[in-house]
């Protein structure tokens, strides 16, 4: 594998759409191992190691794994300490009916 | 749905859905505009992808991404597919795939690597080699909203004949108020083009794109070296890191 065969986390929207009901690549993590805070769209994925291996861009640390099988999907989120997603505005006060 | 509103998110995880061959464009000897048609095709924002999955009859499957070429018209869209020689999945849907056969889609996905036409900010785009397919769809949305944002677009080919839209490039830059369109040659430059073939470098990025000063928001895509390289030049140049968009195609040239 060289240096530059890694993509970006662009290319994570699709698998976890399977997982998740948002876009995460809007959302912005924070690596667990250097403290960097940073949009999921920059993180550097490996897809050649068995899944997908989502690396910290600063430190280089593994911050999200997702290997998919057949019938099941192992989600590690380990080195994220945690992760922001936009969400639409709430709804100020719910309406009468 | 608008295309906007169908951009955000949507309440359920995305499947794959069922997507046909309608139409087979040549735009370069590696490189075709694929029309599919793809039934309850919600809409989707300029920079967004798809991802396409083969099923061989064995069962085994292959799944690679590819950006919208343009606006969807209805339940069609377009991709644009350069064949890797060696490759799994793109000599398939360049040579093989014919009318009417099905391939699965998933998507629209991604909403970092977007242009809204509602942005104001000065735009530069530098597209390597197929890397322009996204670049193209927010140049075309930009002149279908009306859009009076300054784009730049520096585009690094190989050779003029690996030029991917070349015809309606040239319209456009000619055509579209606030649209500047540069080449860069790798290997062997047209007559008349100031400067020998060169790989992308300071120089251009500098001559072409737009001072940081004037904070634009600038979107890179192509081979993964191409898109490093442009990075960082933009940010050696000033420009800040999250205002510097990237989307990796992947390996090689
Ligand atoms: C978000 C995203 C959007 C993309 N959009 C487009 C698009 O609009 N148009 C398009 O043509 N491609 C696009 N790609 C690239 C595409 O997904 C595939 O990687 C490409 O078509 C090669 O797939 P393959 O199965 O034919 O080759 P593979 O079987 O994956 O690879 C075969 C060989 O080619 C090398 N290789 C892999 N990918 C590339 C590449 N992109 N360029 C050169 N060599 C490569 C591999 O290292 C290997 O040696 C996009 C990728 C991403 C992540
Ligand atoms: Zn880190």
């Amino acid at each position: 594998m060289t240096e530059m065969s890694y993509l970006d986390g662009n290319m994570l929207d699709g698998p976890l759409r399977e997982l998740f009901a948002v876009d995460l690549s809007t959302a912005t993590g924070r690596c667990a191992s250097c403290g960097m805070v940073g949009p999921m769209a920059g993180l550097r994925v490996y897809a050649h190691a068995p899944g997908l291996v989502g690396r910290c861009p600063a430190c280089a640390e593994v911050m999200v794994r997702l290997v998919r099988a057949p019938d099941r999907a192992w989600l590690d989120l380990r080195g994220i300490t945690y992760l922001q997603v936009p969400m639409p505005t709430v709804e100020p006060f719910p309406r009468p009916l | 749905m608008t295309a906007a509103a169908a951009g955000g998110r949507r309440a359920v995880p995305l499947g794959w859905r069922v997507a046909r061959l309608v139409q087979r464009r040549v735009e370069t000897s590696t490189a075709q505009t694929l029309v599919l048609s793809v039934p309850d095709w919600p809409g989707h924002l300029p920079g967004q992808h798809v991802d396409v999955r083969l099923t061989a009859p064995d069962g085994y499957q292959a799944a690679r991404s590819y950006s919208l070429a343009g606006p969807a018209d209805g339940d069609r869209i377009a991709l644009t597919v350069q064949r890797v020689p060696d490759g799994e999945v793109s000599p398939y849907l360049t040579d093989a795939w014919v009318e009417g056969d099905p391939v699965e889609v998933r998507g629209p996905v991604g909403g970092w690597f977007v242009w809204r036409p509602a942005q104001t900010a000065p735009v530069l785009l530098v597209a390597g080699g197929s890397g322009v397919v996204p670049l193209m769809a927010m140049v075309r949305a930009r002149r279908a909203a009306g859009s009076r944002t300054p784009f730049r677009l520096i585009y690094s080919v190989r050779t003029p004949a690996d030029v991917i839209y070349a015809d309606e490039l040239r319209t456009r830059a000619r055509d579209d108020p606030g649209l500047d369109v540069a080449y860069v040659y790798t290997r062997q430059a047209p007559d008349g083009w100031r400067g020998e073939p060169h790989r992308i470098g300071l120089a251009d990025v500098n001559t072409y794109g737009w001072p940081a000063e004037l904070e634009p928001l600038c979107y890179v895509c192509g081979p993964t070296g191409f898109v490093e390289t442009v990075a960082d030049l933009l940010v050696g140049l000033g420009h800040q890191t999250r205002r510097v968009r990237t989307e990796r195609f992947g390996p090689t040239g």
